[in-house]
C-alpha cells in the first residue's frame, strides 16, 4: 500500500505530461523494447552483488576501526581520528577513480572494474560505518562491562557476547540507512566502466536517444531496489527486538 | 609489607584513591578472613562502593596495597585474572545482559571462561537457580523479571563462576520495598553456607542476622570496625552513632 501511494503520484504525473514521451523503447510488447527492458534490468544485479559486497567489508571494517576509537590510550584513538578524517574527506567519485586509475600505478596491483568500485565504495563507507558503531558500542551502559568482568570474560568474549550483540540492535537502523546509501552511490562506479544500473541506461541512451525514458525507468529501478532493502531491514528490526521483548 | 597469612583472604593495607582532586578513600586498612562476613555502611558518598570496586579491580587505587588470596592487585595479567576469578560482585543496578535469557546469562562465563560444554554449564546454571528459588524463569528474558528475581539471577550469576569470594555493592537499594526481603534472604543463606561476603548495605536488620564484622566509613575513611553486638548497641565514634540514630530511628 505504502508503495503504491510512492509511485501513484508520479504514474499520474508521467502520464499527465504532454511532453513527447516515446515509451516504444522500453513497451515489453515489442521485441526491441522488450530487449532494452532486458537489458537495463540485467544490470541490477551488479548493483546488489557489489554493494552488498561493499557493505559487508565496509561493517567489518568499520568494527575494526571502531574499537581503536574506544580506547581509553590516546595513541589508540588517535588512530581512528585519523583513519576516519581522512577517508571521510574524499569524495567517492575520486575516490573510484583513484582506486581504478592510480592504484595499479602505485602498488602493481590492477584490480578489475568490479573490486575496484567495491574497493572504493567499502573504503569510504568503513569511516562511516566507524563512527555508526563507536556510537552504538559507546551508548551500551558501563555497568554491562563491570557484569562481564565480574564473571571474568576477557575483552574478546566481553565485545563479542556481551557489548557488540546490545550495539548492533542498536545501530541497526543506522546500518540501514548505509546500505540504501551504498546502492545508490554504487551508480558511480558506472564512470569506470562497471556494467551495473546505470551504466547499462546510459548505454542503451546513447543508441536509442530517449534519455527521459530511460533514465526515467532507471529511477524507477533504484527506488524499488531500495524500497525492498528498506522494507527487509525494517523485518530486520522488529525480529530483532522480539528477541529481546 | 604485610605477608598473607592463612587467615587473611583479602588484606588491604594503607588504600588511597583519588578520582581528579577529588580522595575517594584515605589510608584504608583492612582485613577479611576465609569465610568471614563483612557489612560496610556509611552515609553515601563515603566511599564504601569504591572500596569493594577496588577489590576486584574495577577500580585502580593509586596508593596502597590489596591482597586477594596470595595475589597483589596490579596491572598483569595474571593478577587481574586471578581476582576476576577468585571474586564475584553483584550489583545495585543487576547488570544482567539484556539480549540473553537468565539461563544464557549463567551460562555465558562458565562456558566461556572454564570450557564447560552446554550441558554441564546449564546443569551448574540450574542448580544454582534453584539455589536462589527461580528455576522456574530460565528461558525467561531479564526484563520480563520483577526487580528481586532479576537481582537473584544477578546472585546465581556470580555464584556459577564459584568465587571464594562475593562481593555485593548495594543489591537491595534498586529494589521496591517488597522486593527487598526476597534477595536478603537468599543472602542470608548464602552466608550461612561458608563463602566469604562483603557486603555494602543499609538494611541493618540483615547485618546484624549475618555479620561477622561490621565497618564504618565516613569521607574515605573506615571510622570503626566492630563485631555487630557491639557495633550496634555501644558505638564508640561519634560518627557512627549518628548514622546509626539517624538510619535506625525510622
Amino acid at each position: 500500500m505504502k508503495r503504491f501511494l510512492t509511485l501513484a503520484p508520479m504514474a499520474f504525473l508521467l502520464s499527465a505530461c504532454s511532453g513527447n514521451w516515446g515509451w516504444y523503447v522500453v513497451n515489453p510488447t515489442t521485441t526491441s523494447g522488450y530487449n532494452n527492458l532486458y537489458f537495463m534490468i540485467s544490470g541490477a544485479w551488479n548493483t546488489i552483488l557489489m554493494s552488498l559486497t561493499a557493505i559487508l567489508i565496509s561493517v567489518a571494517v568499520g568494527l575494526l576501526v571502531a574499537l581503536p576509537g574506544l580506547s581509553e590510550k590516546r595513541g589508540w584513538r588517535n588512530v581512528n581520528r585519523v583513519y576516519v578524517e581522512i577517508v571521510r574527506s574524499v569524495p567517492i567519485l575520486v575516490l573510484i577513480l583513484w582506486v581504478y586509475y592510480g592504484l595499479p600505478q602505485v602498488t602493481g596491483i590492477t584490480l578489475n572494474v568490479f573490486w575496484a568500485g567495491v574497493f572504493a565504495l567499502a573504503l569510504s563507507d568503513s569511516a562511516f560505518q566507524a563512527e555508526i558503531f563507536r556510537a552504538g558500542i559507546q551508548s551500551i551502559n558501563k555497568g554491562q562491562y563491570e557484569a562481564a568482568h565480574s564473571v571474568s570474560l576477557n575483552y574478546t568474549d566481553t565485545m563479542r557476547f556481551v557489548i557488540l550483540p546490545q550495539a548492533i540492535r542498536r545501530i541497526l537502523p543506522a546500518l540501514g540507512n548505509q546500505l540504501v546509501y551504498m546502492m545508490k552511490m554504487s551508480s558511480l562506479v558506472s564512470v569506470i566502466g562497471m556494467q551495473e544500473l546505470t551504466r547499462k541506461a546510459n548505454e542503451l541512451v546513447v543508441s536509442e536517444y530517449r534519455p527521459l525514458e530511460i533514465y526515467t525507468i532507471l529511477v524507477l529501478e533504484y527506488l524499488v531496489l531500495i524500497l525492498i532493502v528498506s522494507s527487509g531491514v525494517r523485518w530486520l528490526e522488529r525480529r530483532m527486538s522480539d528477541d529481546t521483548n | 609489607m604485610e605477608t598473607a597469612t592463612t587467615d587473611t583472604l583479602i588484606g588491604i593495607t594503607n588504600l588511597s584513591k583519588y578520582f581528579g582532586p577529588f580522595q575517594a578513600l584515605k589510608n584504608v586498612s583492612l582485613t577479611v578472613a576465609p569465610g568471614e562476613r563483612v557489612v560496610i555502611c556509611g552515609p553515601s558518598g563515603s566511599g564504601k562502593s569504591t572500596l569493594i570496586r577496588c577489590i576486584n579491580r574495577l577500580e585502580k587505587h593509586e596508593e596502597g596495597e590489596i591482597i586477594v588470596d596470595g595475589t597483589v592487585l596490579n596491572d598483569t595479567r595474571e593478577s587481574l585474572d586471578k581476582v576476576r576469578a577468585n571474586v564475584g560482585m553483584v550489583f545495585q543496578q543487576f547488570n544482567l545482559f539484556p539480549h540473553l535469557t537468565v539461563l544464557e546469562n549463567l551460562t555465558l562465563g562458565p562456558r566461556r571462561v572454564f570450557k564447560l560444554s552446554e550441558k554441564e554449564a546449564r546443569e551448574r546454571a540450574l542448580g544454582y537457580l534453584e539455589r536462589v528459588r527461580i528455576a522456574d524463569q530460565a528461558d525467561k528474558y531479564p526484563r520480563q523479571l520483577s526487580g528481586g528475581q532479576q537481582q537473584r539471577v544477578a546472585i546465581a550469576r556470580s555464584l556459577c563462576m564459584e568465587p571464594r569470594i562475593l562481593l555485593f555493592d548495594e543489591p537491595t537499594s534498586a529494589l521496591d520495598p517488597e522486593m527487598i526481603n526476597e534477595v536478603l534472604d537468599v543472602m542470608a543463606e548464602l552466608a550461612s553456607s561458608g563463602i566469604t561476603m562483603v557486603c555494602v548495605t543499609h538494611e541493618m536488620g540483615f547485618a546484624r542476622r549475618v555479620a561477622d564484622k561490621m565497618v564504618f566509613m565516613d569521607q574515605g575513611e573506615i571510622v570503626e570496625v566492630a563485631d555487630p553486638e557491639t557495633f550496634f548497641t555501644a558505638p564508640k565514634s561519634e560518627r557512627c552513632q549518628d548514622f546509626l540514630q539517624k538510619i535506625l530511628s525510622h
